[in-house]
């Protein structure tokens, strides 16, 4: 009889190493707490009368008891630390953990970003090192290190076109976004002002350059592309795009969310591109932490560098700068979009990545990109024949099926993607991009072993065939090992509890 | 009671005096999943047809549900904010959004008959 | 290299089985033009021992607050962290892991996430919050978009007592919409009057308490005067360490709290990655923007949590979505629930007091140097001194001094003259007798 978890038969409901932990809130005491502070000087307060009153209602637990709580939580999540992570469009790299060892540096950790400039010159030049060494892999004259993550990202570079073009006394309504784009390219063009027109990918899965070259006009403010883009394919055609993109006076804007393919190899300024975001947590190896923090530098052309947004880093004769103020020329920031987030950008971010660029070098960067497109290529060799390749030809770092081989099974993508969850690994991205049915987008990266991805390709063609021989009844229940089971979305939304809340008889403690 | 017509974007209105009954088609609530949630328009809002009127929410999808007529809306259905997973129960019946009162009946002519929008929807793959 | 798994011999296998002859074949698609031949103007590959030299040099020319007196706030604050939370965020499970999208393998982060969305509502006294944003000021910005939603209006009105980044990253997410910002000067004496400022187009009033200058105030009055307006009003804390002193705005009327929860759980790290609270009403839950937790059981009637609400975020809604926003902060947001769950009710008051108490004592030893007058009757840990002379220059002497005394509010205003000698001093628990000594000694021998 297979093992599942629906039945540990234990008293505690526990299973072995994994257990059944509630809330913080369904434990402690109150008045108890984990943190020795010393007595406060009685004395009159200056809080003018609006002192606190009554229970907040936060639980009181002492240090052993936190540790354990969290502990147990982190027994339930899967993570690259321990597994392999094949989501197409998030480069789940290996963390390295010279990265945390130097963000935590005193004198980096504890800096407080309104520190007289004098103070922090060190950390004033490892910003502008960072934004260097990423000017020199892209190929560009300036970039933003303030957004702090993709999609601010995004609308950074959006903002500094819509800001040239309005300089220039011509402002545009449309911008074009392929249909396989990722979500935020249509949001952030949107939150811009523009109106998003659809662009067709073409039987290749690039987009169609005929179908671009058709919907060009002096309308249009840009085109959103992403390269290589969501079917993990090079675009071919890209330097004729951006020439067409160019002749009528419109900008072309990259999403880098997939630059792990062609670091060190191919820079977006040779490409024609006039911004590109870069996902810090994607390329360069800052840790995903559970869905955040991320970071999203822009790179941009020279005729968008003016409308970078404050603050930035300038290198003058008496040391480094912060640039926080609109000043008197463009070196100044005069035609700064303004200001995208509090203080400086995401330093603990900068540190990591740029310890990582630095242990990797130009060379090690190459060879990253030629390992992650070797080892989805080899993922492609070893499931073509089982699994629905989308489209022909050799992929770049990613690949992507769809759920052709599926039909008649009763099986869906979905289905199959739980199925990997009990063999030990998270599942691809699913139903991304929307272009393709049932969409399985597969990104190995550079830090997959070979053993590991022959591991994987062997399991997915048991599951394949499994599939295919009709047991679709494994494929519906699972997962069945993990510390949940499938769970009710539909219920968690036309239902939404989304806090904690005190039994009605005890909301009087 | 009059006999039922389709628009293009899966909305159905049945028309009794001047006063038409609309939802979203079996086709659509089946594309769009267990609904979760339905915004509904306020009682004497003034819709254009084609007009944005309502949203359906799914927890895969949220749709617009546009006026497939012109005119005020009237009624609309409580019971889908307690009981939202009516629409897809019985979408042509208890699962419907609005009533509004016709300014133009001459739009229904625009709209498909029963066979027409089977065939539409056969189409649609 | 040691991140590398892959042998030249496995290289050589995959390219066999693959059936290309060189690497070069798999880049075919890239234009000729575009390919790089020759090498980039960087470093080659380096070991930990070169890199960790290399940047740990640059942190040494910095002037740690670990190691000089240190009184900066203005929107980031230094507490003391206590050690089992750098701990637990270090483990491979929450640092290494993604977002929760396939939950049966993410109930820990899913599980810690709804515990900081209780906490955020407790701390606010508000009905539910999201499972944070990048930042107080990008959450700021966000609440502006969603009380435009609510109201269907274009009218923001900006408190002279908001964080200046908070207004100007709220103007600057709303510069290409119908947005029309009224700011209204920069509030030093904490007596600001909004009310003449509001009226029946008003999406949102934005408040700091404590503002900006370090004044408390009731908003229940504003609050009051925004409800007859039909107007929303957004109330943003920047020390969230206040929450345990101070009356919530949920208890003043708040529609929509933003906060930076920095203060607990993550250090000063030059400004970055923070984490931003967002928290709201029940009725304006589907306007929220970012990740959302919620409770529900699975299929074998066990009580679990999944990312839900979803249909609002730009991976659904596209060019519909009521924000672009895709991340949240999560390790920062674990660091914060880590801090929060460890003092607990009572070790927040308590912190609140000892940081209200040494500030207050602070206050009275700056306030008696010649030169120096403090400009609050009201203030938490933060409050604003005007100097004799120019705050900037006294600042930068003081750092020379090894005192890091105070935040100049030029640095924020540079252009506005009558601003010029104003000090904005902040102190915590981690401020001692001998600290406040130091920097009143200098201050006085620069004064």
């Amino acid at each position: 009889m297979a093992a599942t978890s629906r039945t540990p038969g234990t008293i505690t409901g526990n299973r072995g190493l994994q257990i059944e932990e509630p809330l913080i809130f369904e434990q402690g005491t109150a008045g108890r707490t984990g943190v020795d502070l010393a007595e406060p000087v009685p004395g009159e307060d200056r809080l003018g009368g609006l002192a606190r009153e009554g229970e907040i209602g936060l639980p009181g637990l002492s240090e052993p008891e936190v540790m354990r709580h969290f502990m147990r939580l982190s027994q339930k999540n899967f993570a690259i630390d321990s597994g392999f992570y094949p989501l197409g469009s998030c480069t789940m790299k290996h963390n390295p953990r010279l990265n945390e060892r130097l963000a935590r540096l005193p004198g980096l950790a504890d800096l407080h970003p309104m520190q007289p400039e004098a103070t922090v010159q060190g950390a004033l030049e490892l910003i502008d090192s960072l934004a260097r060494w990423l000017k020199v892999l892209t190929g560009m004259e300036a970039v933003a290190l303030s957004p702090a993550a993709g999609a601010q990202g995004e609308l950074c570079g959006m903002m500094c076109i819509r800001a040239a073009l309005e300089a220039k006394g011509d402002a545009r309504r449309r911008v074009l976004v392929p249909e396989s784009a990722h979500g935020t390219n249509p949001a952030t063009a949107a939150a811009c002002g523009y109106d998003i027109d659809a662009v067709a990918n073409n039987a290749r899965g690039r987009v169609d350059l005929a179908a671009v070259k058709a919907k060009l006009g002096d309308d249009v403010a840009g085109i959103m592309l992403t390269n290589p883009n969501t079917c993990g394919l090079f675009e071919d055609e890209i330097l004729e795009i951006a020439e067409a993109v160019h002749e009528v006076g419109a900008y072309f804007y990259c999403d880098g969310a997939n630059f792990n393919a062609i670091v060190g190899k191919v820079r977006p300024g040779d490409l024609g591109i006039d911004a590109m975001h870069l996902n810090l947590h994607k390329t360069f190896s800052t840790p995903h932490g559970g869905g955040g923090p991320g970071s999203g530098p822009v790179v941009l052309s020279g005729g968008l560098a003016p409308f970078a947004p404050l603050p930035f880093v300038v290198h003058g004769k008496e040391g480094f700068r912060l640039v926080e103020h609109r000043g008197r020329s463009e070196d100044e920031g005069l035609s700064a979009i303004g200001r995208l987030k509090g203080f400086h950008g995401q330093m603990g971010m900068f540190v990591r990545a740029l310890a990582y660029m630095m242990s990797h070098g130009a060379d090690g960067l190459r060879q990253v990109a030629e390992d992650a497109v070797l080892n989805a290529n080899y993922l492609l060799a070893g499931l073509k024949d089982v699994l629905t390749v989308s489209y022909p030809g050799p992929c770049m770092h990613e690949v992507l099926f769809d759920d052709g081989f599926l039909e008649d099974t009763g099986v869906s993508t979905l289905d199959f993607a739980k199925a990997l969850i009990d063999e030990g690994f998270h599942p691809t991205t699913i139903y991304f991009p929307l272009v393709v049915h049932g969409a399985m987008l597969m990104e190995p990266t550079e830090t997959e072993s070979k053993a590991s991805l022959d591991q994987f390709i062997a399991t997915v063609r048991g599951l394949a065939a499994g599939a295919r021989s009709g047991d679709a009844a494994k494929f519906h229940d699972a997962p069945k090992l993990t510390p949940r089971r499938r769970l009710d979305e539909t219920g968690a939304a036309r239902n939404p509890v989304l806090r904690w809340r005190p039994a009605p008889d005890k909301a009087a403690e | 009671m009059s006999e039922m017509k389709f628009s293009d974007e899966h909305e159905w209105i049945r028309l009794d005096g001047d006063i038409g009954t609309v939802g979203i088609t079996d086709y659509a609530q089946e594309q769009l999943g267990d609904v979760v949630y339905v915004e509904l328009p306020e009682i004497g809002k003034q819709v254009k047809s084609g007009d944005e009127m309502a949203v359906v929410e799914s927890v895969k999808a949220a749709s617009e549900v546009y006026a497939p007529v012109s005119g005020e809306v009237t009624e609309v259905n409580e019971t889908l904010s307690d009981a939202p997973e009516t629409v897809n129960a019985d979408a042509l019946g208890a699962g419907w959004f609005v009533k509004i009162r016709l300014g133009d009946p001459s739009e229904l002519d625009k709209l498909m008959d029963e066979a027409a929008y089977s065939a539409f929807t056969a189409g649609l793959g | 290299m040691r991140y590398l798994p892959l042998t030249d011999n496995d290289r050589q296998a995959m390219l066999a089985a693959i059936g290309v002859a060189s690497i070069e074949d798999l880049f075919a698609d890239v234009p000729a033009a575009a390919r790089l031949e020759a090498p980039l103007d960087l470093p080659d590959h380096a070991g930990e021992m070169e890199v960790e030299r290399a940047i740990a040099g640059l942190a040494a020319r910095n002037l740690s607050p670990a190691t000089a007196p240190s009184f900066l706030g203005a929107g980031a604050y230094r507490h003391h962290l206590p050690a089992t939370v750098d701990y637990l965020i270090q483990r491979g499970e929450f640092l290494t892991s993604y977002t929760p999208y396939q939950p049966e393998v993410s109930q820990g982060t899913l599980q810690y996430l709804f515990e900081f969305q209780t906490q955020v509502a407790l701390l606010t006294a508000m009905d539910v919050a999201n499972a944070s944003m990048y930042d107080g000021a990008s959450a700021c910005a966000e609440a502006v978009m969603m009380a435009r939603r609510i109201t269907g209006r274009n009218k923001v009105v900006l408190s002279g007592g908001l964080h200046p980044h908070y207004r100007e990253t709220a103007a600057t997410f709303a510069r290409y919409s119908n947005a029309e910002f009224a700011a209204a000067p920069p509030d030093v004496e904490g007596v600001e009057d909004l009310g003449a400022m509001i009226d029946g187009e008003t999406a949102c009033v934005v408040v700091q308490n404590p503002a900006f200058f370090g004044h408390l105030g009731d908003l229940a009055p504003l609050a009051a005067r925004c409800a007859e307006s039909g107007a929303v009003m957004i109330v943003a804390v920047t020390e969230v360490v206040s929450l345990g002193a101070v009356r919530p705005p949920g208890e003043m009327g708040a529609d929509i709290v933003v906060a930076e929860g920095q203060s607990l759980g993550n250090p000063l790290g030059f400004g970055g990655p923070y984490v931003g609270l967002l928290a709201t009403r029940d009725k304006h839950v589907r306007q929220m923007p970012g990740r959302i937790v919620g409770e529900t059981t699975d299929v074998d009637g066990r009580r679990g949590w999944v990312l839900t609400l979803s249909t609002r975020e730009q991976h659904i809604r596209r060019d519909k979505a009521t924000s672009n926003i895709c991340t949240n902060s999560g390790l920062c947001a674990l660091a914060f629930t880590v801090h929060l769950a460890l003092l607990g009710s009572a070790g927040l008051k308590r912190l609140a007091a000892i940081n209200h108490s040494v500030a207050v004592r602070a206050a009275d030893v700056l306030g008696a140097v010649p030169g120096v007058e403090v400009l609050n009757d009201t203030f938490f840990n933060e409050f604003t001194l005007r100097l004799s002379k120019p705050a900037g220059a006294v600042a930068d002497k003081l750092a020379q001094r090894g005192v890091l005394g105070g935040v100049p509010v030029s640095r924020f205003y540079p252009r506005e003259s009558e601003l010029a000698n104003l000090l904005l001093v902040a102190v915590s628990e981690t401020n001692s007798e001998a600290d406040i000594a130091a920097f009143a000694g200098a201050l006085e021998a620069l004064l």
